[in-house]
């Protein structure tokens, strides 16, 4: 069978969502966020967003997230991504207005607009990448690097005593009068990819039904330069010891069982 | 319609001028002295009549970034603060600035430095006109010097700030923000409906319309040699804001053998101090500055060649004299008279220093 015999859109059973561009991405192999990228496109075209969708990139390996994916961005100061969604949403209500960001834009420097931007309940979906490291700047200690976990700034592995404990924000979201959805997934394998893909889905769908309330994907993820491992150990490295401290499902739904 | 005449305090004239000119949204944080613009905000319920958001943030940080994203999508969008507040917002006015966004920030200026005092002062004018935040860029800077003027020049900053699509920012003091005066409100503007906005603003990021690319607001570029790109692309809209947009009041400089320079609240007391001083035979004028970035070099420069002498008069230790000597460039002797840390000066004080300074 020649090959123009089998490409043929019948036979289709995997494509990448059309505003997924062909730019090659920065990402390292084995990132997490390629995966996650893709699973943020997908859900605006099938839900038939593209053209009433409103992104908003952090500071952090995501700055460039608008290279990849063709729908209308703004890319925010380190941290500041859910006031600006805030101010997004509420001018244009009718919108999509999601944010993307890591563990140091969200966990750290941007806890203040994080916690508020929740607590007012506002229609936002926030996507939360929690690789435990600072990707972009280097490998440096995060809010959310665990016990003994080697980076460039804790080269002895983080210690309680000097460092202070990790940050599991999403745990305390959860507790938000004005949060609706805060769920923790991963990306590592299909099954994973699945269950992320949904919770993203639901997450849109709460910024869309004019209910109100703040809906956070936590997504735990590898990042293997920063970890200097390989994809594949940096897979089960997360399995291991993220995982323990970060364990996935929903930590709040709202709108369940109702 | 018949002009209605109200009194009320500048700061009240900030909330109800914006609301007549179809602002879309203000997020702010309260600080003294300058708190009213959003307490009159929320007692008026703006979001009720013309649509307009109106938000308490949890922060000036936050209340800034909000402003960058509302700017973004093409919303007519602004904030109001005083000095410690308006340091907290340098990051985010530099973004503005970088992605090139409309907006308008209100400082109404108290004493400083650090927490300072919530009395008068002019001290921000280093913060306001040679960049507060990171990189080279400017702000549109309008220093209002009357209570009419703060309702006036809220609808001109927004115009300015779309025109060159560049953020502005109305330099007030705690004496123009607090003191009540007469004052006209401009007249009910509707907000721009989501189809102007679109004519008007096609960089938005109001959703991508499939007949278009897809809009990236953004101030980031990693490439020195297109970043030196844009950064010249500001500079030549900046030229050419200083060569359009320069405003300033001349009060009694016809025959003045000495010229006082100042703005805002500072300007209305040399007013006075012109005056008195020629009830003594001092034939002293006024030059005041409304716009301080573009500053009226020129307008200054030409004074050079007519007066004896200049005092720059601000409620700070010596700003803005920088720029009135630069103007001058040596011709005459340029002298600064000052009050600090939330103290104004009277009339007879600038008369004496007049006097002492200049003669």
């Amino acid at each position: 069978m020649a090959l123009e015999d089998i490409i043929k859109p019948e036979n289709l059973v995997y494509k990448k969502p059309d505003i997924m561009n062909d730019n090659p991405m920065h990402y390292c192999p084995g990132c997490s966020h390629g995966v996650v990228h893709k699973l943020v496109a997908e859900v605006i075209e099938e839900m038939g967003l593209v053209e009433d969708t409103i992104g908003v990139t952090p500071v952090g390996c995501a700055v460039f997230a608008y290279n990849y994916i063709d729908i209308d961005w703004e890319e925010a100061a380190h941290g500041r991504a859910p006031a600006l969604a805030t101010a997004i949403k509420r001018l244009r209500p009718n919108k999509l207005v999601f944010t993307y960001q890591g563990d140091g834009d969200l966990a750290a420097i941007g806890t203040a607009e994080t916690i508020h931007a929740c607590n007012r309940g506002e229609s936002i979906a926030i996507i939360f990448i929690n690789n435990g490291i600072y990707g972009m700047t280097g490998g440096q200690m995060a809010p959310t690097t665990i016990e003994g976990m080697k980076t460039a700034t804790c080269p002895y592995g983080r210690d309680y005593k000097l460092n202070g404990y990790p940050l599991k924000i999403t745990n305390q979201l959860k507790d938000l009068e004005g949060i609706r959805y805060v769920t923790r997934q991963s990306v590592q394998n299909a099954a994973a990819v699945r269950k992320t893909k949904k919770a993203i889905r639901k997450a849109f769908e709460n910024c869309m039904d004019g209910k109100g309330g703040a809906s956070v994907v936590e997504v735990v993820s590898t990042c293997s330069s920063g970890w200097k491992l390989t994809p594949e150990k940096a897979n089960k490295w997360m399995e291991e010891n993220m995982f323990p401290q970060y364990p996935l499902g929903d930590l709040i739904d709202k709108d369940a069982n109702k | 319609m018949s002009e209605e005449v109200m009194l009320m305090k500048g700061n009240e004239a900030i909330a109800h001028a914006a609301i007549r000119c179809g602002c879309d949204g203000y997020f702010g944080y309260p600080i003294t002295p300058q708190s009213e613009v959003m307490e009159t905000l929320m007692e008026v319920e703006p979001w009720k009549t013309t649509g307009m958001v109106v938000l308490q943030a949890e922060s000036e940080v936050s209340s800034i970034n909000m402003v960058y994203g509302g700017a973004a999508t093409g919303k007519k969008v602004m904030t109001s603060s005083s000095s410690p507040g308006v340091s907290l917002m340098q990051e985010g006015i530099s973004y503005l600035a970088g992605a090139e966004l409309p907006a308008l920030i209100v400082n109404v200026m108290r004493g400083g430095p650090g927490l300072g005092t919530i009395q008068p002062s002019q001290s921000d004018y280093f913060q306001t006109c040679k960049g507060g935040g990171h990189g080279d860029y400017r702000l549109i800077a309008l220093a209002p010097a009357s209570v009419q003027e703060m309702a006036d020049f809220v609808g001109l900053a927004f115009d300015l700030a779309f025109k060159y699509r560049n953020p502005a920012i109305i330099l007030a003091d705690g004496v123009i923000g607090q003191m009540m005066e007469k004052v006209v409100l401009p007249d009910f503007k509707p907000r721009r409906t989501d189809e102007e906005i679109e004519k008007q603003c096609p960089w938005a990021a109001t959703g991508r319309k499939m007949s278009r690319k897809n809009n990236i607001i953004t101030s980031l570029e990693l490439k020195p040699e297109v970043m030196e790109q844009n950064n010249l692309r500001f500079q030549a809209k900046y030229k050419q804001i200083e060569e359009n947009e320069v405003r300033y009041e001349e009060i009694l400089c016809d025959d003045a053998e000495y010229l006082l320079v100042a703005f805002g609240c500072s300007a209305r007391i040399c007013q006075k101090a012109c005056e008195m001083a020629r009830e003594e035979g001092i034939k002293l004028g006024l030059l005041r500055p409304i716009t301080l970035w573009p500053f009226p070099t020129k307008a200054i420069a030409s004074y050079a060649n007519k007066v004896k002498a200049m005092l720059s008069v601000e409620l700070n230790a010596g700003q803005m004299v920088e720029d009135v000597r630069l103007a001058v460039n040596g011709k005459v002797p340029v002298e600064h008279y000052g009050r600090l840390g939330g103290i104004v000066f009277t009339p007879d004080e600038i008369v004496n220093a007049v006097k002492t300074k200049l003669m």
